[in-house]
Parts: structure tokens; C-alpha cells; sequence
């Protein structure tokens, strides 16, 4: 017991100066003005920036419903295909993974814009350009193309693990698909649903860069504030800690939610 | 009591990736029946389970249930509930909940559903488990819920297969009777898949012998020990020395040169012939009198003594209670009862002589130890 204590020494130390100092940090300048004394007036100013904070919270939710709707019949299928498919699919899934996100959203800029790709091709045939670039739609599509696979594999790994004999059982006790699908595969396959809303949900909602690229000044975040006190042009690392604060907390709640739920999913099952 | 069938398969076949698993196999089993399929690992007999269940489609052939061909009806809608190999339980409902499952399907009234599971956890001895989870019990009690959830939909014929495969012996002997004792009671049809020869014939109604996709033999349990048509099934079911023999007439066998009594008729004269003599009908006696043949290794097993015994370089395998020291010579006398005559068949010379016996051996080639999981993972492939 000890001995495994001792071995964990190295992450403390680590977790200390890399995680609990700086949000030390954090919370001393969220509470603190620019002379360094204590004051209420960065949290009280967040309220200029619910209008962005919503935003945030509504694309996030949008874009992880997508992401959802897309995965799951996805990791389904490739869950129940045979060995070598399943590689294969597993391995195209994470192949865009390998290219840095900011390229990859950099990329879906040249495709969108007025003079983009795109509408180069629709320009053959005669059709108009549509606008699409620093549009929600063209921020959403980047954060659904860029999150899409931290939802498809948690739940592709808790599909997989759904026991072909235990569908064919609810078959065999009356349940046409349908019903095996509720019944069983949905309950089931909880738990890659939480861990999969919950790895595409936050980084979304703290991202900034996908905002700025493909939404231009239009769509700020709540992220992209944050990103502007720290190193806009008007800097207020007070502010901004306690923007940033208020967002973990948030998080720290949604969290606390979905948690919740995987819960109530295992006392049913365990 | 006549006894009208329930459950007919016509000429039924089946492939996997080209690969023959079933082959023009017809059986027809009776309401109230419990049928055993038999058979050594890859001998089809779960896939037959399976295409009665629903799960697998034959290539050719029909599935009679009573008048009704249901080749193409799904799972779901046959009047047939299965037990699984695993249990199959459903890990996120606890243990009323997987026994209510089949009736939720079918929205039954709360009620009810609340006084069949309580009468189905009662019939398997798992009252007051109705709040826990699967995943805390033992094999034994899972595969109680396993029994119960089948049950619970009241069904005219019950699948299972392998149900005991995974439990340990003592509690294996239990269930085989419980088994047995619920088919009488409920006066269902249960169709049983087992790869154990003693299973089979300590439960069944009708034993269905199986290898290669065909099936061997069908008969009573007793038929199938005493009455084995060919080599495999002689074989399988108990031990047998078999030999080559010639029948001379009815009622007269030759083998090792000498002509023998015996109580079986209808071949045809001088017809090349396998004798079977099972090792427990064997009497010995004093050298001299009758086969004379050396004594090359003794094995106690308990209840007997295994003696390999060498005749004119053939070895026999002799049960018997009395303790006979390697090198030994022993005469032995066959009663005209201890010989039965079966038809050359390709297994013919496959089995039945025990020159290279010995337990690992036997152990070591036995394709059912081991391999259980097989065929039932090459049925699953297919689908």
C-alpha cells in the first residue's frame, strides 16, 4: 500500500506545479483587480458576457447532438461487422486524428469560403455563391467534423463488448428489433454514450480557435473572450480568470449531471 | 400415449463459407419429448438448436412447427424459448427483471407478470433474489434465472444448449435431475444439445446421435447403448471394442477365427461384419478356457478395474471388479447377449481398438474437451 503510494509521488508533485498552482493562480486573479486587492467586480462583469456563454453552451449541445446522431448508428455497425472491418473502420476513424486539428480546420476555411472551393464548383453549373463561411452552420460543421471521433470511439468500445448472445436472447424472449434495440442495446450502451458526450461536450465548449476560423469576428465563444482578455488587445487576466473560472464551474456541473446518469445506469445494471 | 410431433425438419442443409455443417437431416420430435441432440464438437448439433430457434436459416429444407413451415419466421415470433450456453443474461436488469423480459415484451399485465415471476423464481429455488443483480451470482444460480426467463414466457418447446456445460460436476448431477424433473412436470418439449454421452442418456426421452452434419442414430437410450448401428456411435456412447467379424448366418458370427453364438439376424450371408462387445459384459475366467489373451496394464477407476487385455495382438478393454496383475493370462467367455453385429459403415476401423490407449491419450484426441465453444462461434459467424 505504501510502496504504491510512493510510487504515485512523482504525479503529485507533478498535479501540484502543473494543475493545483495555476489554478491557484486563476481563482487569485478572478477575485483580485489590477492593484491586487480583493473584489467581486471581474465575477459581477461576466454578466456582459452571458450572451456568449449561451452561445457556447448552444453550439456545444447542438454540435454534441450531431455528433451523437452520427456516431451511433456508426459504432453500431462497425461494433457488430467482423474482425477485419472492424480494424479497418476503427483505423479510418482515427487516421484524420493524426493531421493537427487547426490544419485540418484550416482546410474546411479554403473549402467554405465565398470564393472557396465549393463555391467554385457550384459556380460551374451556374449557381450563385452561398454564403457559408463565418456562418453557426460552418462553426458547427468544424466542431462536429474535428469531435466526431471521441464520440464514435467510447461508444464503439462499450458496443463491442455487448455479448451477441444477449441480443439474441431478447429476440428469443419475443423483442423484434425495435425492442432489442430499447430494451437492451440502448440501456446498454449507456455508459459510451456519457463518456462520449462528455469528451466532445467540453472541449467545444472551451474551444476558440474552430470559432475564429470558420466564424470569423461573428461567432465569439465563450472561449474566444476568454483567449481576448489573455492575449487580445486589451488584455485583463483578471476578467479573464474569472471567465474562466465561471466556465469550470459550469462544466464541473454538467459533469456532476452526467454522472448522475451513468449512475443511475449501473444501479440498474452493474 | 401417442404422441403426435410438434417439430419436423425436412431434409435440411446447411454451409458455412462452403463448408457442409448440415446435411440432409430429418428429425422429427414429439410434443412432450426430451430430446437430446448428441454429439462431439462440429457435429451440427448446435446449429440444428439454432435453425429450430430462428437464428440461422437452412440453405435447403423446412421447418415444420406442427403444420406451419417457419423457415423464414424471426426469432421473435416462434412459440420456442432457448437457454443459452452462457446464460446470456442481461447484465442491466437485475434478477425479476430478466425474468419479466419476455413478458414485458408481450405487455402483459403488471400483475401477472409480478405473479409468474414469483412462481418461476420459486420453481428454481431463487426466491428473495429478485432485487439483485446478475452479475453477483454464481453460475448455478444464473443459470437458474437463464431457466426461469425461458419458462416465464411459457413456451410449447424448450432450446437449450449446453445449458450445464459450465457448471462443475456435483453441481452438474443436480441440475441434470432438476432439468428432468421440470420437463415432467411442465410436460413441455425440451430439445437438449450436449456434447456428454452420460447426459444424454440419463435425461432423454430420445437420444439424437450426430456426427460429420448427419445424424447417426435416433433411439432411446437404452436403444442407442445396447443397439449401436455403427462404430462412431458405439464409440461415442461408452467404451466398445469393435472388431472386424463375418456373419455366417443368423445367429452366427465369426471373429478371431472362430464362430460365436449371438442374438442378432438379417444380414446377409458371409457379410463382412464390425462386432461390438462393451467392456463391462465380459467375463473372465481361468486361461484355457475360451479366447486366451495377456493382461498389459491395469487402471483402477473406483468402481472397476480398466484391464487392457492382449488377444492375438489385438488389445480389448475389459471392467472388471476382480484386480488381474499385468502379464497375467486370462481366458475370457462371450455370452451370445455380449456380442452385438452392426454393418460396415465409414467408421468402420476408426474406433474400438484399445492398442494405443491410455487415458491421456484419450484425452488428447477427445474433440469434445475443449472445443465446445466451436461450433457454436462458427454458427455465429454465419448469421
Amino acid at each position: 500500500m505504501m510502496k504504491a503510494r510512493g510510487a504515485a509521488a512523482p504525479f503529485a508533485v507533478w498535479m501540484a506545479i502543473f494543475t493545483v498552482i495555476p489554478l491557484g493562480v486563476v481563482v487569485y486573479y478572478a477575485f483580485t483587480n489590477a492593484d491586487g486587492a480583493f473584489t467581486f467586480e471581474n465575477i459581477l462583469s461576466i454578466r456582459e458576457y452571458a450572451g456568449s456563454l449561451l452561445r457556447s453552451f448552444w453550439i456545444g449541445l447542438l454540435s454534441t447532438f450531431i455528433c451523437l446522431l452520427l456516431a451511433y448508428p456508426l459504432a453500431f455497425s462497425i461494433s457488430r461487422s467482423k474482425g477485419r472491418v472492424q480494424q479497418t473502420m476503427v483505423m479510418l476513424i482515427m487516421m484524420p486524428m493524426w493531421m493537427n486539428f487547426l490544419l485540418r480546420t484550416y482546410a474546411w476555411q479554403s473549402l467554405l469560403e465565398n470564393n472557396g472551393f465549393i463555391n467554385q464548383f457550384l459556380g460551374w453549373f451556374g449557381i450563385p455563391p452561398i454564403q457559408m463561411i463565418n456562418t453557426t452552420g460552418a462553426v458547427i460543421l468544424g466542431m462536429v467534423y474535428n469531435f466526431l471521433p471521441f464520440m464514435i470511439l467510447p461508444l464503439y468500445s462499450v458496443m463491442v463488448k455487448i455479448d451477441k448472445s444477449v441480443i439474441e436472447a431478447a429476440q428469443d424472449l419475443g423483442s423484434n428489433t425495435m425492442q432489442v434495440f430499447s430494451r437492451v442495446i440502448l440501456p446498454l450502451s449507456v455508459p459510451g454514450i456519457i463518456s462520449g458526450i462528455t469528451m466532445v461536450f467540453i472541449p467545444i465548449i472551451s474551444t476558440f480557435a474552430i470559432t475564429q476560423i470558420l466564424g470569423g469576428s461573428l461567432i465569439n465563444m465563450i472561449g474566444d473572450n476568454i483567449e481576448m482578455k489573455f492575449f487580445g488587445t486589451a488584455p485583463d487576466y483578471n476578467v479573464g480568470s474569472a471567465l474562466a473560472l465561471l466556465l469550470m464551474v459550469m462544466l464541473l456541473i454538467s459533469m456532476g449531471i452526467m454522472n448522475h446518469f451513468d449512475k443511475n445506469g449501473e444501479e440498474v445494471g452493474a | 400415449m401417442e404422441k403426435k410431433p410438434i417439430i419436423n425438419l425436412k431434409d435440411i442443409s446447411l454451409s458455412f463459407d462452403g463448408e457442409k455443417v448440415l446435411e440432409g437431416l430429418n428429425l422429427s420430435i414429439c410434443d412432450g419429448e426430451f430430446v437430446t441432440l448428441l454429439g462431439p464438437s462440429g457435429c451440427g448439433k448446435t446449429t440444428t438448436l439454432r435453425i429450430i430457434g430462428g437464428f440461422l436459416t437452412p440453405d435447403s429444407g423446412d421447418v415444420f412447427f406442427g403444420a406451419n413451415r417457419v423457415n423464414d419466421l424471426p426469432p421473435y415470433k416462434r412459440p420456442v424459448n432457448t437457454i443459452f450456453q452462457r446464460y446470456a443474461l442481461f447484465p442491466h436488469l437485475n434478477v425479476y427483471d430478466n425474468v419479466a423480459f419476455g413478458m414485458r415484451v408481450q405487455k402483459k399485465k403488471k400483475a401477472e407478470i409480478a405473479k409468474t415471476v414469483e412462481r418461476m423464481l420459486e420453481m428454481v429455488n431463487l426466491k428473495g433474489f429478485e432485487k439483485r443483480t446478475v452479475s453477483t451470482l454464481s453460475g448455478g444460480q444464473q443459470q437458474r434465472v437463464a431457466i426461469a426467463r425461458a419458462l416465464a414466457n411459457d413456451p410449447k418447446v424448450l432450446l437449450l444448449d449446453e445449458p450445464l456445460a459450465a457448471l462443475d460436476l456435483k453441481l452438474r448431477k443436480d441440475m441434470q435431475n432438476e432439468l428432468k424433473n421440470m420437463q415432467k412436470s411442465l410436460g413441455i418439449t425440451f430439445i437438449y444439445v450436449t456434447h456428454d454421452q452420460e447426459e444424454a442418456l440419463s435425461m432423454s426421452d430420445t437420444v439424437v446421435v450426430m456426427d460429420g452434419g448427419e445424424i447417426q442414430q435416433i433411439g432411446s437410450p437404452l436403444d442407442i447403448y445396447n443397439e449401436p448401428v455403427n462404430a462412431f456411435v458405439a464409440d461415442f456412447i461408452g467404451e466398445s471394442n469393435i472388431l472386424d467379424g463375418v456373419m455366417l448366418s443368423d445367429y452366427k458370427v465369426k471373429f478371431f477365427g472362430r464362430v460365436f453364438d449371438c442374438l442378432d439376424a438379417g444380414f446377409e450371408k458371409d457379410e463382412p461384419v464390425d462386432v461390438v462387445i462393451r467392456p463391462e459384459d465380459i467375463n473372465i475366467v481361468p486361461a484355457g478356457n475360451g479366447l486366451t489373451g495377456t493382461v498389459t496394464s491395469v487402471t483402477f477407476k473406483g468402481v472397476h478395474y480398466e484391464t487392457i487385455v492382449d488377444f492375438y495382438g489385438f488389445k480389448w478393454l475389459i471392467q472388471t471388479t476382480e484386480y488381474h496383475p499385468v502379464g497375467e493370462v486370462i481366458g475370457i467367455v462371450l455370452d451370445p447377449d455380449d456380442i452385438h453385429i452392426m454393418h460396415k459403415s465409414r467408421y468402420s476401423g476408426m474406433f474400438g481398438d484399445y492398442s494405443s490407449y491410455s487415458e491421456e491419450f484419450d484425452e488428447m484426441n477427445d474433440p469434445t474437451i475443449d472445443l465446445v465453444d466451436d461450433e457454436a462461434d462458427a454458427a455465429g459467424e454465419a448469421d
